[in-house]
């Protein structure tokens, strides 16, 4: 029998195939990009219908801004100072020295900023929000608010993500500008530039395709972060086993969804600039 | 306190005693996946009465109350609170009916990152027609209820088991509801918190005339409040009567509740 002819098989054999090892993965893949959709379409329904919870949003977003400056700061330092020291040898090796303010601008500005402040976002925010609606799940304030008639979805999700979404740009700039001083601090370690002729070649070497690109992609990354740290909060489930399964999810998942958005971003760069 | 916002809808409803109704249901089911839970479940609650749910745990007994606020949709059956049809209502109304009714959760379920007084003041801020200084004057007057009035500026973390009670009962009587779900109020507290939280139960009855479901598993605290008791068995009502009758049945499995 050929084994793609399958008139001649049962149909509990088909099912049987059907119902493999692959089956459960595939539908869980596809019910959490069902309900993810769902979840987004519900914030957005949400955010344009009054009441709008300015105090809870302000809230939160010196939660997830303010309260972030420090870590996000510290990282960008590092992150302009290392990417400094590691290209000196080789753009030396070139000739090239008087072009590394241009080049850790470049790659400062246009792809690790935004991505890796995202990243310790993911981590930071992601995380707290996914653990902190889990845990409200768990201990049924969410239930509480329902029965008391306010909408928590509109009071706990779309505050969180819209905060997220508005205050990651702020982080990412934040960043970007302590990475460049990181990087005019690797410059004078070895050399005596003076940070006008620095800050001068850095200007010089960004456009406006450089900078508005990766500035309008930091929105969908906090989109995303608070996006899916609500989500899988919101919807938890396993008690408070499910309050780590949800905060680890919402950072790996956000981590990943981080990248993908990232790729595309590019792609449309390219194309449009 | 004033309770006209949820007189009107109750003088139209009576059972065949002529006796007002608050919540009336009848066959109610509903399952988790292939777990029957409540399998056509009857009950009636007259205004102003305590109605006590005993039953082992997972009969049912906190999908009853859940699915009466509308927290979890039942597969079949009819179910009236205030004379409104809970399964018809559209969110809107819904959350209007859940104001009428006041919820106390087993673990009190008080927001974590506000203090007493915020807890108490949040089911009043859809209210825009409260003033600041009203909604003040609410809390406190709700917090000296329940005895708590030096709590006003703590966090929930800082109060004791039988005080995040307390002040769950506050806020859910903020709203001055008419109808009280409690679940497992005594639930970890101990024998003289409980008995406070029992009296509790039975003055809000008194001052505020709510009928009130409650669940428990507490024989002492079920003598102290119940007008009559119902006693659930694989999602059905096994039996009902006074506490009473309940404790002298006839049927040994009844009797083993009050033993």
């Amino acid at each position: 029998m050929n084994k793609f002819d399958v008139s001649s098989k049962k149909e509990n054999e088909i099912e049987d195939e059907a119902s493999g090892p692959w089956f459960p993965l595939m539908f869980t893949f596809f019910s959490e990009i069902t309900l993810l959709t769902r979840f987004t379409v519900q914030y957005f329904r949400n955010l344009f219908i009054p009441p709008y919870e300015i105090n809870e949003i302000l809230k939160q977003c010196y939660l997830i801004g303010y309260k972030s400056l420090p870590l996000v700061g510290i990282t960008g330092f590092i992150m302009g100072l290392v990417l400094t020291i590691q290209s000196r040898p080789t753009l030396s090796a070139f000739g090239a020295e008087s072009w590394l303010p241009a080049m850790v601008a470049v790659s400062i500005i246009r792809e690790i900023g935004p991505v890796i402040t995202a990243l310790i976002c993911a981590g930071k925010v992601g995380s707290g929000i996914g653990a902190e609606l889990a845990s409200m799940r768990v201990t049924e304030q969410i239930d509480a608010m329902e029965v008391s008639g306010i909408n928590p979805f509109k009071y706990i999700v779309v505050t969180r993500i819209f905060a997220c979404t508005m205050m990651l740009p702020v982080l990412v700039v934040f960043s970007d500008v302590i990475a460049l001083l990181g990087s005019f601090l690797a410059v004078n370690i070895n050399g005596d530039v003076t940070s006008t002729l620095y800050f001068s070649q850095v200007i010089e070497s960004l456009d406006f395709s450089d900078v508005f690109p990766s500035f309008i992609k930091t929105f969908f990354f906090g989109f995303a972060i608070g996006l899916i740290g609500c989500y899988k909060g919101y919807n938890t489930d396993k008690g408070t086993e499910g309050v780590g399964l949800s905060a680890n999810s919402a950072v790996v998942l956000s981590s990943l969804l981080i990248f993908i958005m990232d790729m595309i971003a590019v792609q449309i760069t390219d194309l449009l600039f | 306190m004033d309770n006209s916002q949820t007189d009107t809808p109750i003088e139209k409803n009576h059972d065949d005693s002529g006796k007002e109704v608050a919540i009336e249901i009848s066959n109610l089911h509903k399952s988790f996946k292939t777990k029957r839970v409540l399998q056509g479940l009857n009950l009636v609650l007259g205004k102003g009465e305590n109605l006590v749910v005993l039953g082992k745990s997972g009969t049912g007994k906190s999908v009853l109350i859940k699915c009466i606020v509308g927290l979890i949709e039942p597969e079949e059956g009819s179910l009236t609170v205030l004379g409104e049809n809970v399964l018809e209502l559209h969110d809107k109304k819904l959350n209007e009916l859940r104001k009428k009714v006041g919820f106390l959760f087993q673990s009190a379920a008080l927001y974590d990152s506000m203090t007493v007084r915020e807890n108490l003041a949040f089911p009043l801020r859809t209210n825009s027609s409260i003033k600041e200084d009203e909604k003040e004057a609410l809390v406190k007057e709700a917090l000296e209820n329940v005895g708590l009035l030096d709590a006003i500026d703590k966090m929930p973390s800082e109060l004791s088991g039988g005080m995040r009670k307390r002040v769950g009962l506050a806020r859910t009587l903020i709203l001055k509801p008419a109808i009280m779900l409690y679940d497992e109020p005594t639930n970890g507290l101990d024998p003289i918190t409980s008995k406070e939280i029992s009296k509790l139960i039975v003055d809000v009855k008194e001052k505020y005339n709510t009928s009130s479901i409650i669940i428990t598993h507490d024989i002492a605290c079920a003598k102290i409040i119940a007008d009559r008791i119902i006693v659930l068995k694989d999602g059905v009502c096994l039996t009902e009567g006074t506490f009473d009758e309940l404790q002298n049945s006839e049927n040994a499995e009844v009797r083993a509740y009050f033993e």
